[in-house]
């Protein structure tokens, strides 16, 4: 099949043959890496804009590294979140850019929706690294590619994702990939960090750890931010990892080839012990080894480079 | 200028403070109504308005508008809202108190019904700051404002927060028998939320209002009605619970009243997912879920709900053009309300024509106190004549309001307004 879309806004709107393309696309770009010379001609002038308003150190590297692997020009703009400080528009912001006639544009947005007012707006395709707590589509594909060479295929297995489901914006775009893909998948957190309706999305929903652990293939652990979220939703740290911290001895509950991940960045000894992060079912690392082929993929994909020859 | 006499002939009349249905000629003379005939000759010197295939009602009374004036002119002015409020088929619209300065003393009260006279394209009854500032901490002066031209009070776009403000206020407003606007939103509740918290908030992952911040205002307010023997009034209620406290302290003989919004009739959550993150789907209170708007729909027909009023809350598109988060809250209304409700209500066959010139007419004018509503002999000649069958398309480029943030944009519907008489003048654009 080919690709259609001008935008990647997320993983909702994907088919499962769209998810599979990007993943065997994925899958042919990973060799990439492993030569010498680290680099194919594929978007050989084309220019990509990496428009950052969140602080954000993984995404951004794997999509710079994506975009030089695969030849691209690359420009980063770092800017703060709101519109309101910032006293430049985010419309303005993007038409700015758009003048610079950029191919595509990579960007991360603290709030909801901000990629899509971009695609109504420019010509240019839209990559959505991160939109406040709606989606995280290329994370979720990272996470599909790391799954697939670990159990290959998705399809019956028992996805656990554990932490501030609320907040997660990896966790919407993963049960819709999941889901899409005949996954079965349980979201576990704090009553206090459980979104009303998730259920909706296609997740059962579990409040303890130990029985969302129960038989999972793959569990994922999310990042919990107190300093954001406020005192009102967990007491403390120390609290929240006496109740949700995944450690060593909780794993027996899993499948005995269970893998554990982890979106990064982590917080050792809150959501997720050092002993696991760093132990055999771990594959965190991996991922972070996936995104990048992963990026390049949609990267190649969005570029319209497809029906040329590559 | 036009006459100050006419007869309107042939048209349909639907008056329901005289439970008037059927053909008759009206007689417009000193500004009032002057006679209801089946057939009516028209005397000398006395303008004809053919209604043929018209409906003519009493002219149509918008409860819940901000005009923006004075202060924030650039999103919309007496003027405009006036003009706007004409257009869409409205005599009459009472403004809210959020200007800047707030309407919470007698200057800008007069100021505003000044304006309003000075262009007459509709009556503009400005409601007066139940706060000083708003501030909600001590009453305005409310007599003061009742003097001026003041018909109720409210904090709106605020809540009154402080219990025992609440509880003053409407025995304080007893005084003058006018209502306590209650703008019902616990703001803890709301929090940093954007949109109504369910299902659709979590797939979106846009923080959540919940339909509770609503219901704890309202249940406490209708404590503090029952002690105080006070008249309250919800503004824009938009969920099951608080319609069902309502209907109960009805129920119960109080003197309670709510008002709906056309978009919580028509629209819920799911349209700020179908609309794409648009900042023309964001309000306060925001779009509810489909069983609240079932709900809504429900109390339209049973009697709970007393008027449709459209919280016109013009912002210009530069505020509106940003991230769904960033945006303020509110909508335009004047100039969509009345054919939204002919084709979607009416002709939906969910309320009959009757009905709904009650709630966008008898209903409001009767809350507010106003001698708008009805068309009996006597009473000022605010009249409305619409067209049931005319086929609209909203656009919004055309609209009179400085402002365009409607999520109704190229909606195709059938009614309209045609033309409007406040005291016995034919009202032109």
């Amino acid at each position: 099949m080919s690709w259609a879309r001008k935008d990647l806004l997320g993983i909702a709107e994907l088919s499962p043959e769209e998810i599979g393309l990007i993943l065997d696309t994925a899958e042919s770009f990973r060799e990439v890496a492993e030569r010498p010379i680290k680099k194919v001609p594929t978007l050989r002038g084309r220019t990509v804009i990496n428009l950052f308003f969140e602080a954000s150190t993984r995404t951004r590297s794997s999509f710079e590294i994506a975009e030089k692997r695969l030849s691209a020009d690359s420009m980063n703009f770092s800017a703060s979140s709101s519109a309101l400080v910032k006293g430049e528009s985010l419309i303005d912001t993007a038409m700015n850019l758009q003048a610079m006639s950029p191919d595509l544009i990579v960007i991360r947005h603290g709030f909801p929706g901000a990629p899509h007012l971009l695609a109504r707006h420019l010509p240019a395709g839209i990559i959505n690294a991160g939109d406040g707590a709606h989606e995280h589509p290329t994370q979720a594909l990272l996470d599909a590619a790391t799954i697939r060479r670990h159990k290959g295929k998705i399809e019956g297995l028992k996805v656990s994702i554990i932490g501030d489901i609320e907040h997660s914006r990896v966790v919407r775009s993963n049960i819709h990939l999941l889901t899409k893909m005949g996954a079965e998948v349980t979201v576990a957190g704090p009553y206090t960090l459980m979104p009303p309706g998730i259920e909706a999305l296609g997740a059962r929903v579990s409040y303890s750890l130990d029985e969302a652990l129960d038989g999972a293939d793959v569990v994922m652990m999310l990042r919990i931010q107190l300093e954001r979220q406020g005192r009102m939703r967990v007491p403390s740290v120390k609290e929240y990892f006496k109740l949700f911290g995944l450690q060593a001895q909780h794993l027996a509950r899993a499948n005995k080839d269970v893998i554990v991940m982890h979106p990064g960045p982590m917080n050792r000894g809150v959501e997720i012990s050092s002993e696991v992060a760093d132990g055999p079912y771990s594959v965190i690392l991996e991922q972070v080894e996936n995104g990048v082929a992963v990026r390049m993929a949609v990267l190649y994909l969005l570029s319209g480079a497809q029906g040329e020859s590559r | 200028m036009s006459s100050d006499r006419w007869v309107l002939r042939g048209g349909r009349v639907v008056d329901p403070s005289q439970d008037l249905d059927g053909f008759f000629d009206l007689l417009v003379e000193d500004g009032c109504v002057s006679k209801i005939e089946e057939s009516l000759s028209a005397p000398e010197g006395c303008e004809v308005f053919d209604a043929t295939g018209l409906v003519i009602c009493p002219g149509l009374v918008d409860m819940h508008v901000h005009f923006r004036e004075p202060g924030q002119e650039y999103k919309e002015s007496i003027e405009t809202g006036s003009r706007a409020a004409a257009a869409g088929g409205f005599t009459a619209v009472a403004c809210m108190a959020n200007t800047d300065p707030v309407n919470d003393k007698r200057s800008v009260t007069a100021h505003i019904v000044a304006e309003a006279e000075r262009f007459g394209y509709a009556r503009v009854h400005p409601i007066g700051a139940v706060s000083k500032g708003m501030a909600g901490e001590e009453l305005a002066e409310i007599g003061e404002m009742v003097r001026a031209g003041a018909v109720a009070v409210s904090d709106d776009g605020l809540p009154v927060k402080n219990a025992e403000l609440m509880r003053r206020a409407l025995l304080y407003a007893r005084h003058f028998d006018i209502p306590v606007i209650q703008h019902a939103e616990d703001l803890d509740l709301t929090g940093t939320g954007v949109m109504h918290e369910g299902e659709v908030s979590t797939r979106l992952g846009l923080p959540g209002i919940p339909g509770s911040s609503e219901d704890v205002v309202v249940a406490r307010d209708l404590i503090l009605t029952e002690d105080s023997g006070g008249r309250y009034h919800v503004a824009h209620l938009s969920t099951a619970r608080s319609l069902d406290m309502v209907r109960q302290a009805k129920a119960k003989g109080m003197a309670v009243t709510c008002e709906v919004t056309p978009h919580h009739l028509l629209l819920t959550d799911e349209t700020i997912a179908e609309m794409e993150f648009s900042s023309d789907t964001k309000m306060k209170p925001p779009l509810r879920s489909e069983s609240d708007r079932q709900a809504l729909l429900a109390g339209l027909v049973d009697g709970t709900i007393d008027a449709i009023a459209s919280d016109h809350a013009p912002h210009h598109p530069d505020e509106k053009a940003v991230e769904f988060s960033c945006s303020p809250f509110g909508i335009l209304g004047l100039e969509t309300t009345l054919s939204l409700c002919l084709d979607r209500l009416v002709r939906s066959g969910t309320l009959t024509l009757t009905r709904l010139v009650e709630l966008l007419s008898t209903g409001p004018a009767r809350i507010l106190g106003l001698e708008a509503g009805s068309l009996a002999v006597g009473r000022p000649a605010d009249i409305t004549v619409f067209d049931s069958e005319r086929r609209v398309v909203i656009d919004k480029d055309h609209f009179q309001s400085k402002s365009r943030n409607t999520p109704f944009e190229g909606w195709k519907l059938q009614g309209g307004s045609v033309v409007t008489f406040v005291g016995g003048r034919k009202v032109s654009l």
